[in-house]
């Protein structure tokens, strides 16, 4: 399985997806090796073992240059020292590798200085993160021909060339597993390069996972992928361990909150526009949005602009023990995504006892019967189920009760039972068109 | 008939808050970062306010009377000296006694009251001229506004509150082809005279002094006096106004400014027709030459001369207004500690560092802010200012409170 990230050290949320799923695959008897860029050594491997990519070595794992050859013939669809030349079409690659397969002793020991060895991964979303995507499959090519494996396992678009470059040198079946398409990204203005980067890993995958239908239709629709390949597993979320923590909450009004990156995706402006709407009516709640990212800043001018900044507030970026604090404050929860692939917050402020409103744009839509859901941009259903959260509390008490039993009914192991069905899938089809 | 140079320094300090977050609101209020506070006042007593008054002092010694300054030093600055550097203070008293020295009165807590509150204007300078009184030993009689902010209307309201001599900015886009070394009056009521700050001059010393792209690089102390005598050729008075911490802080001491003030005196005697009088001295010398219409503010700052340094953005404005919409409520709960805060939140210098005029004034500004950005400044504020809110809202429910059982 190549990852990016695993707890604890985690920037977005694939990292806890990860790990929920590698937990509950084990429970099936999957044995899991997981790959990722940058290992610290402290993440909890008693349903894995953990590969670090940086300490794996390219040049070990072949002896001549006929062998290393092979290998060079099988990963360079991937230009490390230009960032990335995407897979365009066949011929293309044709001409590459046969401009491969002369290799001379000194372009092998060029090779081996420049491309193999070790390489220090930041495993971060920096600068050089295509030149990582590209070497990461380098080293993931590496690791499959060291491994005995069935089936492989690759988690968006930063390990899909991992992936692919790992099916090409052991022949294994590929699943990837979609948890954002660039699309939930960055809306219509899309960067070519990951959505390239996208595609190849849809083409060349045996089996897609997708995190939603909502996703699943994206990758069909917008990357022209076969129906029949794509299967939608809902993500899942882990409570153990979970535990609230007591905020002593300084203010007396009510608190409506926002929680996540203020960016596109996430629909910041509607959540403000409804706030402005809501304190026209109702002046006892004071409104937050917690987070940082590239609207924030336009955020703050909008709710100064309207007048509100006294009842509207930013926290910016919150961790740890601060988002739990936050969801102890809350008394309503707003996910008013654009686009959400799944979107595990509102389960975690649900756990917390908090009324929740979601967009109907968001996955977690489709595994929530109970949460209030609303058009990103109808801002006007917005501040109503706002407004109706926070004046009658018979609607909140609801809420909160069958939003609990929900979440508590939302398991990675069911979900990793759909993962294990989905490669035996793979792995029997490959077999098939093996013997044929 | 003789000539006038007149020099005032703005003595302040702002009171910078701390990192304030939202879950603090309601719990903590306590607002200010007194390690950031004591730490930079230190600073730069050391480097500015002691070796600058200690040659002040000397150079009024050693001429006897004939070299002559002014300051303006705000309420929080005061405030600041006593408790971090009392040192400071004494000095000041010593410059004060020497008679050469004229202390300006303005806003206590260095606010932009007059833009938006006469009301709390009035009381500022009422706390400010107290407050002079009490370190200084002396009554200013004539007024400076926060950032030499000036308007007809505030003109008028200073005049209104009995002072007859008020300082301001030699604005270009209001002097037009009128030049700034002249004594003006206030359009409305004539009796308030106006000396205008010449900012050519003025910046000379305070932005230009150790600027090695300039040609005039080094500026000794008898070019300057060359400067000024032909400045003052047809004129009559020439007003050098500017920020004290220029010596020694804005331009350090190895850029020789200090050397360069200790030879200006000698230089100007020898070299111009000048004499160095105090404002109110200089007010009483010359006569107005024509009233000075200014309907909209003017002040000392960047390029534009106007108030949106502090109130261009709607940042700006949307902090002041929520700020001074607490006033009524504040000053009803006659709260000292809540007063003092109401005061303390009023510093011009918050508003400043939520100005994103970022391009031309930039270096300026990012000099004198302790924040990332204008966000953050923004947001920073706002938590404070919403827990200030709770706490006024609370003394006045208290106080309603106590008024219906009192009537029982």
């Amino acid at each position: 399985m190549f990852g990016w990230e695993f707890p604890p050290h985690i920037a977005g949320g694939l990292g806890t997806a990860c790990y929920g799923i590698t937990k509950g695959l084990a429970k099936h008897d999957v044995d899991v090796l997981f790959v990722m860029p940058s290992a610290s050594g402290d993440e909890d491997q008693t349903s894995v073992r953990i590969i670090n990519a940086s300490d794996v070595a390219v040049t070990e794992s072949w002896t001549d240059v006929k062998e290393m050859n092979e290998f060079v013939d099988k990963v360079s669809f991937l230009k490390v020292s230009s960032g990335l030349v995407p897979y365009i079409d066949p011929r293309e690659y044709d001409s590459m590798s046969v401009r491969n397969e002369r290799m001379s002793r000194t372009e092998y020991e060029d090779f081996k200085i420049n491309y193999g060895g070790k390489y220090k991964f930041s495993g971060k979303y920096g600068a050089n993160l295509m030149e990582e995507v590209a070497r990461y499959a380098l080293v993931g090519a590496a690791i499959a021909r060291e491994n005995e494996f069935d089936v492989i396992h690759a988690h968006d678009w930063l390990t899909y060339a991992a992936g692919i470059a790992a099916k090409r040198v052991s022949g294994k079946p590929l699943v990837i597993h979609v948890h954002a398409t660039e699309f939930d990204r960055s809306g219509e203005n899309i960067n070519l390069r990951v959505y390239d980067l996208e595609k190849m890993g849809m083409m060349a995958a045996d089996k897609i996972i997708a995190v939603s239908n909502l996703t699943r239709n994206i990758i069909i629709n917008r990357y022209g992928i076969s129906p029949d390949k794509v299967i939608t597993v809902h993500n899942a979320v882990d409570f153990h361990g979970f535990r609230q923590v007591n905020a002593n909450r300084g203010v007396p009004e009510k608190i409506v909150t926002f929680l996540g990156r203020i960016t596109f995706q996430k629909g910041p402006e509607y959540f403000i526009e409804a706030a402005g709407k809501v304190l026209k009516k109702y002046s006892d709640v004071r409104f937050v949005m917690a987070g940082n990212g590239d609207l924030m800043n336009r955020s703050i001018r909008r709710v100064a602009k309207l007048g509100i900044s006294d009842r509207f507030h930013f926290t910016g970026f919150l961790r740890g023990d601060d988002v739990k604090k936050m969801f102890a404050y809350s008394d309503v929860y707003v996910m008013p995504s654009v686009s959400e692939p799944f979107g595990i917050s509102p389960l975690e402020a649900m756990r917390s006892n908090v009324p929740t409103i979601i967009s109907k744009q968001s996955g977690v839509a489709e595994v929530l019967k109970f949460a209030i859901k609303v058009d990103f941009w109808d801002i006007d259903a917005m501040a109503d189920a706002i407004y109706g959260l926070l004046a009658y509390p018979a609607l909140s008490g609801m809420s909160v009760r069958c939003g609990m039993e929900e979440v508590n009914a939302l398991k990675w192991e069911k979900a990793a039972f759909k993962m294990k069905e989905v490669y035996l899938q793979a792995i029997n089809e490959w077999k098939i068109n093996r013997k044929n | 008939m003789e000539k006038s140079l007149c020099f005032y320094f703005q003595v302040h300090q702002p009171d910078r808050l701390r990192l304030y977050r939202f879950f603090d609101i309601g719990n903590d209020s306590h607002y200010f970062d007194e390690f950031a506070n004591r730490t930079i006042l230190r600073r730069v007593a050391e480097r500015c306010y002691l070796p600058m008054n200690a040659i002040m002092l000397e150079l009024i010694e050693k001429y006897k009377g004939k070299f002559k300054i002014a300051f303006s030093v705000s309420g929080t600055a005061m405030e600041q000296f006593e408790k971090y550097a009392p040192e400071v203070l004494d000095s000041f008293k010593r410059l004060a006694e020497t008679g050469c020295v004229e202390f300006l009165a303005e806003t206590y807590s260095h606010s932009l009251a007059s833009l938006i509150s006469e009301k709390e204007f009035v009381a500022q300078v009422k706390e400010h001229v107290a407050a002079v009184k009490k370190h200084f030993g002396v009554t200013p009689t004539a007024f400076r506004n926060t950032e030499l902010i000036y308007s007809d209307q505030i003109g008028e309201s200073v005049a209104r509150m009995g002072y007859n001599i008020m300082l301001t900015e030699g604005a270009k886009h209001i002097l037009g082809w009128k030049g700034p070394n002249f004594i003006y009056t206030n359009a409305i009521n004539p009796r308030l005279k106006l000396l205008l700050k010449n900012f050519s001059l003025s910046d000379d010393i305070a932005f230009r002094f150790s600027d090695r792209s300039s040609p005039h690089w080094p500026l000794t102390s008898e070019k300057y006096a060359g400067w000024l005598d032909a400045a003052v050729k047809n004129d009559e008075i020439i007003n050098l106004f500017m920020d004290y911490e220029t010596f020694g802080e804005h331009q350090s001491q190895s850029t020789g400014i200090f050397e360069f003030m200790k030879a200006l005196p000698k230089a100007v005697f020898e070299g111009t027709e000048l004499t160095f009088r105090t404002p109110s001295e200089a007010a009483g010398k010359h006569q107005p030459v024509a009233p000075m219409h200014v309907p909209s503010p003017i002040s000392w700052a960047d390029e534009e001369r106007d108030t949106s340094a502090w109130l261009g953005n709607e940042l700006q404005n949307e902090a002041f207004h929520k700020l001074y919409a607490l006033e009524k409520e504040v000053m009803s709960g006659k709260n000292e500690a809540v007063i003092s805060d109401f005061r303390k939140l009023q510093e011009s210098d918050h508003f400043y560092y939520m100005c994103t005029k970022f391009f031309s004034d930039g270096a300026v500004h990012k000099y004198f802010n302790p924040y990332d950005t204008p966000y953050e400044a923004f947001i920073n504020y706002m938590n404070v200012l919403s827990d200030f809110a709770i706490r006024v809202e609370k003394a006045s429910v208290k106080k309603v409170r106590g008024k219906k059982s009192g009537t029982k």
